[in-house]
């Protein structure tokens, strides 16, 4: 168990390193260099050989890359020229509240993902899992910006019930004290979440009640809610815990419509203005960070599975 | 296991990547079909597509609209017998606009599914066969790049280089060929192993032959899938895009820029400018979906087969 999680550990510390390279050669694709996209195209030759010069650009790649990573490894993100500001201090203000938002989306997903999917491996085949599939493959179709329009038109223009707008606070503090206000967003980005974790939860059930033990616990005569509930529920949500790590990626996308959509001042929408804005140090800096959560969030997962799963044994 | 598979497994892995395979893949073939044509969402989403594509790409013939000049005498107009789903905000017909905006959802989604296929399979499929070392390092680039949240790298591209059609297909390729190829590695890792593969090699069959005659006729059923619900997907990455203002420019279009741009005029009830566009976004991606899950489902049928 020690050597399995060292040697993953020793993985993600490479995917990270991937994730630089990546990020660091996407910076040296940009057409005319990072100096023409900071400076714009209005800049003249003096000023663009000065940001390079200034910058290290004019060094060989390697060592380029060596002064980054050393910047990295020292914490330093860079700096936003959008906001005159720290991409650490950006990262301060603004991830915290897409933490909030994806967090809180996750336990609206599971608590209703599950029991759903479960439902509908009970009732395979039949008209209610027909129905939870139909919505199902329509949420997950549907573009998350236009779900959220449509809850916004129904829920806060014609019903009254919910503010259109998210929670506006400068703080996650704030945030929490405008509650109703985080209710849309949280489903809008939940949706497809719910969607995916249902099916997996169907199929996965679906595979569970097949098995011996099952037939061995209804032969006993145990309560269908026993059966249900102990030996179904319980070992059919294993498989769930990584869906939870290998989703976030696309959840954070997700993050990025939510927010601009109900312009919840979070990473997703202060990303969006880096892009318009053509701020690259924000755009990179908020990359590798989320990346490197990501990476840490799959080897949480590994490791719950082994922890919750005492049949698994890693080498 | 039936007895009765025996036959075909033989055949089915002998027979593979060489001439003499007409009978086997004819009775796969009618195997796989029997089960995808017995799906009946399979059937109701691969209709559905060809209703798409032939009101996308034939419908322009049939209904000749100005797509080239805006009129401005005639913006926002409900949908009337000359207008059969009005008009938009710079006096396009909306009907017309949607088939020429569906030729280029169409055209990305697919383009960008084939291409992430590709590239997947490749890249997959040497890395499984390859084994070892270079397994490792070729998994741990796919690594990085799924760590990355596709919307944020393809932003990141979108933003720098000005997203002409062939940009998009590049950029949603580059964000979409990972699971592909995850999934192409793991069946060449259990491709390279079995006997029909060792005797090529002990027949001095090169790498390149084995990779290109053995290894990739047999993981093409997962590229098919992959490829239908990657172009799903491509679909939805193009409508956030073109909803973060980083879609094709104009004169371009596409469903997702016509229903982002609709969503501008919600509270003014220009109805027509939004749901059509949605709901045909929603009806393609459902049936790309649908077609995906059945063909998971027939292919597998062939796998337990074998």
């Amino acid at each position: 168990m020690i050597a399995y999680i060292s040697r993953r550990l020793a993985q993600s510390v490479a995917v990270v390193f991937g994730v630089t390279i990546i990020v660091f050669v996407l910076v040296h694709l940009l057409p005319g260099g990072p100096a023409r996209a900071l400076l714009g195209s209005r800049a003249s030759p003096q000023q663009l050989y000065q940001f390079i010069v200034a910058n290290g650009y004019n060094k060989p790649i390697f060592v380029q890359y060596a002064d980054y990573i050393g910047r990295l490894l020292h914490g330093n993100l860079g700096y936003s020229y959008h906001y005159n500001q720290t991409v650490q201090s950006l990262l301060v203000q603004y991830l915290p509240k897409s933490a909030l938002l994806v967090g809180l989306s996750y336990i609206v997903a599971l608590a209703i993902g599950i029991p759903v999917g479960l439902l509908q491996a009970l009732r395979r085949n039949r008209p209610t899992d027909y129905l939870l599939t139909g919505i199902s493959f329509v949420g997950y179709s549907m573009p998350a910006f236009w779900l959220g329009i449509l809850l916004v038109l129904l829920f806060a223009v014609d019903l009254h019930v919910l503010p259109p707008e998210g929670p506006q606070g400068a703080s996650v503090a704030a945030v929490l004290h405008q509650p109703t206000a985080l209710v849309l967003p949280v489903v809008t980005l939940a949706v497809i979440n719910i969607a995916m974790f249902s099916r997996f939860m169907r199929s996965s059930a679906i595979e569970t009640l097949v098995q011996d033990h099952i037939r061995t616990a209804r032969a006993k005569g145990a309560p269908n809610r026993v059966v249900v509930f102990r030996h179904t529920l319980r070992n059919s949500l294993i498989p769930v815990i990584t869906l939870v790590g290998l989703s976030l990626p696309a959840t954070l996308s997700g993050a990025v419509i939510t927010e601009s959509v109900f312009n919840y001042p979070g990473m997703g929408l202060l990303f969006w203005n880096a892009a318009v804005t053509h701020d690259l140090p924000v755009m990179l800096g908020f990359t590798i960070v989320v990346a490197t959560a990501t990476v840490l969030g799959s080897l949480l997962a590994d490791v719950l599975y082994a922890v919750t799963d005492p049949r698994i044994r890693y080498q | 296991m039936p007895a009765a598979a025996a036959p075909l497994t033989a055949v089915s892995a002998a027979g593979a990547g060489t001439g003499d395979q007409s009978e086997a893949s004819r009775s796969t073939i009618r195997l796989f079909a029997g089960v995808f044509l017995q799906n009946r969402l399979a059937i109701i989403g691969l209709g559905t597509i060809v209703l798409i594509a032939l009101f996308s790409f034939l419908g322009p013939h049939l209904y000749v609209t100005n797509q080239v000049s805006t009129n401005i005498a005639d913006l926002t107009q409900p949908p009337s017998a000359a207008h059969p789903l009005g008009t938009d905000t710079v006096g396009y017909d909306v009907l017309g606009r949607l088939m020429l905006g569906g030729q280029s959802t169409l055209e990305v989604g697919l383009a960008a599914a084939v291409l992430s296929s590709l590239i997947g399979a490749v890249w997959g499929g040497i890395a499984g066969y390859a084994g070892g070392w270079v397994d490792s390092l070729m998994m741990r680039v796919v690594d990085s790049f799924l760590a990355i949240p596709p919307l944020l790298l393809m932003m990141i591209l979108a933003s720098a280089y000005t997203p002409t059609i062939p940009v998009l297909i590049i950029v949603i390729a580059l964000v979409s060929w990972l699971i592909t190829g995850r999934l192409a590695r793991g069946d060449a890792l259990s491709l390279r192993v079995r006997e029909y593969i060792q005797a090529a090699r002990m027949f001095g069959a090169g790498k390149g032959r084995i990779i290109i005659r053995h290894i990739f006729p047999n993981i093409i059923g997962t590229i098919i899938v992959q490829t239908t619900l990657s172009t799903a997907n491509a679909i939805l990455l193009l409508a956030s895009l073109s909803y973060l203002g980083l879609g094709p420019p104009p004169p371009a279009t596409n469903w997702g820029e016509m229903l982002s741009n609709g969503l501008n005029y919600i509270y003014d009830g220009y109805w027509w400018l939004i749901y059509p566009a949605g709901i045909l976004i929603v009806l393609t991606v459902v049936a790309f979906n649908f077609v995906g899950d059945a063909l998971r489902d027939a292919f597998e049928v062939r796998l337990v087969q074998r």
